[in-house]
């Protein structure tokens, strides 16, 4: 886990951003909420994963796991 | 010098937060989401360092294993309930904020009660009116 993978969810983000308004103007809006979506699950699963982490290292060094 | 990579990532990570929210809101929570968890992350080495001395005087001591567990697992409980409820709060729920500090607290009595247990009977062995 490195520090890039703050830059990688905001460039998704962003990249996110202009497909939906390029698909937007050429009338699809469908598929542009559908590609916001996609765009947040691929974010959420780069979150959990440190999430995941997070509470491991909690559990080991508070709760004696 | 970690504290300067510290300040470096929330800076950052401020940055980006201001960049993507105008145009997608939830990307801006996640980054926040995993600045936070970054951040704790890089700390909790010396935590566990600091515990675990603290553990071994406790050892050394000879005071019962059973009390510094409880402290531990209460600072433990505090922090994830602390850090639950702030995410929540940035994601603009301030109920469901103010219920997870609740659940926090009720917890945090639970955890202590073996604690006040013993408190009360060594009380009650002290005072005299006790055994009448």
């Amino acid at each position: 886990m490195e520090i890039t993978a703050i830059f990688q969810i905001a460039g998704v983000g962003i990249i996110i951003a202009i497909m939906h308004t390029v698909l937007k103007q050429m009338g699809k809006e469908d598929i542009a909420h559908w590609i916001t979506v996609l765009g947040f699950v691929i974010g959420i699963f780069m979150v959990i994963d440190v999430i995941a982490q997070l509470f491991q290292e909690i559990k080991s060094i508070f709760l004696f796991q | 010098m970690e504290i300067i990579q510290v300040v470096g990532i929330g800076l950052i990570a401020a940055l980006l937060v201001i960049l993507v929210r105008e145009q997608k809101p939830q990307f801006a929570f996640l980054i926040t989401v995993f600045t936070g968890v970054f951040l704790f992350l890089l700390v909790i080495g010396q935590i566990g360092a600091v515990i675990n001395v603290i553990n071994e005087l406790a050892t050394r001591s000879g005071i019962p294993d059973v009390y510094l567990k409880t402290i531990l697992k209460i600072i433990g409980i505090a922090y994830v309930a602390e850090f639950g409820a702030q995410m929540v709060r940035d994601a603009g729920q301030e109920s469901i904020a103010s219920k997870i500090e609740f659940a926090g607290k009720i917890f945090i009595l639970v955890m202590a009660i073996p604690i006040i247990n013993v408190i009360i009977e060594t009380l009650l062995s002290l005072l005299p009116l006790g055994s009448s």
